[in-house]
């Protein structure tokens, strides 16, 4: 049985550490899931097709409109009821991917608004399709305009991984609060897994404010 | 409409546009045959853009129908009506046609090479070989081979609206439009772009051109369009539209401008 506090942070952090790592791929397949899915409903809300936009509109109304907890809760307490039964670690990604997802299409749409009007219309007149326009010319633009607040969601992506330990997915908050409740010490428990957020959040500012300042002399 | 030899290239019927209320073009029939140079001047507001973008349906006229070689140009006629193109379609068509911008509209993400060989390889599919090599050939004419790999912030105004132009040439255009192509220069950039120009009306290139330059105008038209309120007020031939104006209003426009420039 450990006595001092260093011999605790000892014993605890291995297993805060593996439960980071869940934290971590969780995140990354949330994220996958986000911005593929924000980029579907970005596209569909500019197609300028009335059913296929105000679908995306109202899906991005509703899901903002909704706590992210309630969605998680949905899918892996409801779904089975439906006969649909996801472990906790899947619901989570869903869950959360869909949740980033209306938020990441307003990032695209406000990006790809931003894309000077000019730049449609010099696609056009060499003939390039809607199609080929939004691919080789909007894109590509709208990607660096949108890059720094990708960023930002990724960053508070990571940290809202903590509400999947509410259904009991393994990760980081849940290890904690796990282990709190063996050892009865929760500052500390609580605040060396905030430290771990924090390392694992910092390349990521840093990476965001690299490419801020990067687009910024790039303009 | 059938294709004939002595068609003109270009033809506006009825030409009409308006915005909700605001009415930019009003009836406006214009021909312009193959290897002509028709400049559009006016003062601003007369609508002489916008005439411009309803050539190649960057604005759909509100009436009125544009034929391109005697064809019906961005639209499609069934039964007897009138309706839009397939968005594949209308590019095909678009690409045909080549159109130069005030604010240049260089794909920014791309090098001055790319901006100029990304339409044949999208487009017309060529090989990257291939529309590299047309590229650079048409960099090299515009006078700016060395300058091939380099992005559009790098360049100044003058040389970027060259690379635009050959960007468009690089689509093998039947006709290209100039709309205030040298209105956004510094003064002293003008001439190269000017220069440019004059090449290709010697090459014999079609050319519908808005300007401000009344010098180039006179010196590059066959025909001078006077255009005033979304009317067309006047066409001349250069020398007598710009020396002995018909029209009250040509006389006002062309002494306002005119004035300002004592040298000319």
């Amino acid at each position: 049985m450990p006595t001092t506090l260093p011999q605790y942070v000892a014993t605890w952090l291995p297993e805060m550490i593996a439960a980071a790592g869940n934290t971590l791929r969780m995140a990354v397949f949330a994220f996958v899931f986000a911005i593929c899915l924000g980029l579907v409903l970005a596209l569909a809300r500019l197609s300028g097709r009335r059913i296929l936009a105000g679908a995306a509109l109202t899906y991005v109304e509703v899901i903002r409109g909704a706590p992210a907890l309630a969605l998680l809760f949905l899918i892996y307490f409801g779904l089975p009821s439906l006969g649909i039964v996801l472990p906790a670690f899947l619901a989570a990604v869903i869950g959360l991917g869909m949740n980033g997802g209306a938020y990441v299409s307003e990032i695209y749409r406000a990006g790809i608004s931003a894309v000077d009007r000019g730049q449609r219309e010099a696609a056009q007149t060499i003939g390039m399709t809607s199609g080929q326009t939004m691919r080789y010319i909007i894109l590509p633009q709208a990607a660096r305009i949108v890059l720094p607040p990708i960023g930002n969601y990724a960053i508070g992506l990571l940290k809202d991984t903590s509400v999947a330990s509410l259904i009991g997915a393994s990760e980081l908050t849940l290890r904690a609060r796990d282990l709190s409740s063996e050892y009865f010490m929760p500052m500390q428990i609580y605040l060396l897994s905030g430290a771990i957020y924090f390392v694992m959040a910092a390349p990521l500012s840093a990476g965001v404010r690299y490419l801020e300042r990067r687009l910024r002399r790039g303009r | 409409m059938q294709t004939t030899a002595t068609a003109p290239l270009v033809q506006l019927t009825g030409v009409c546009k308006a915005f909700g209320p605001l009415r930019v073009l009003e009836d406006i029939d214009l021909d312009v045959a193959r290897g002509e140079k028709v400049c559009l001047i006016g003062p601003s507001g007369s609508g002489k853009t916008t005439l411009l973008r309803c050539v190649n349906h960057l604005e759909q006229p509100t009436a009125g129908h544009v034929y391109v070689e005697g064809k019906l140009f961005g639209e499609r006629q069934v039964n007897g009506r009138y309706l839009p193109l397939r968005d594949a379609e209308l590019a095909r068509m678009r690409s045909t046609i080549g159109m130069v911008f005030q604010t240049f509209n260089l794909f920014p993400h791309l090098t001055a090479l790319q901006n100029v060989s990304i339409g044949p390889v999208k487009v017309l599919r060529q090989s990257r070989g291939e529309a590299e090599a047309l590229g650079l050939e048409l960099l090299a004419k515009v006078g700016l081979a060395e300058k091939r790999n380099v992005y559009p912030e790098q360049l100044s105004g003058g040389q970027r609206q060259r690379v635009a132009i050959a960007r468009a040439l690089a689509m093998r255009p039947r006709l290209m439009l100039f709309d205030e192509a040298t209105s956004a220069l510094d003064p002293e950039l003008v001439g190269e772009v000017l220069n440019v120009m004059r090449q290709l009306a010697i090459e014999g290139m079609t050319m519908l051109i808005v300007t401000h330059e009344m010098g180039f105008a006179e010196e590059i038209s066959d025909r001078v369009v006077f255009m005033d309120k979304g009317r067309i007020v006047e066409v001349n031939g250069p020398h007598e539209l710009f020396r002995r104006p018909q029209h009250a209003r040509t006389q006002s426009f062309l002494s306002a401008v005119l004035q300002k420039k004592p040298f000319q």
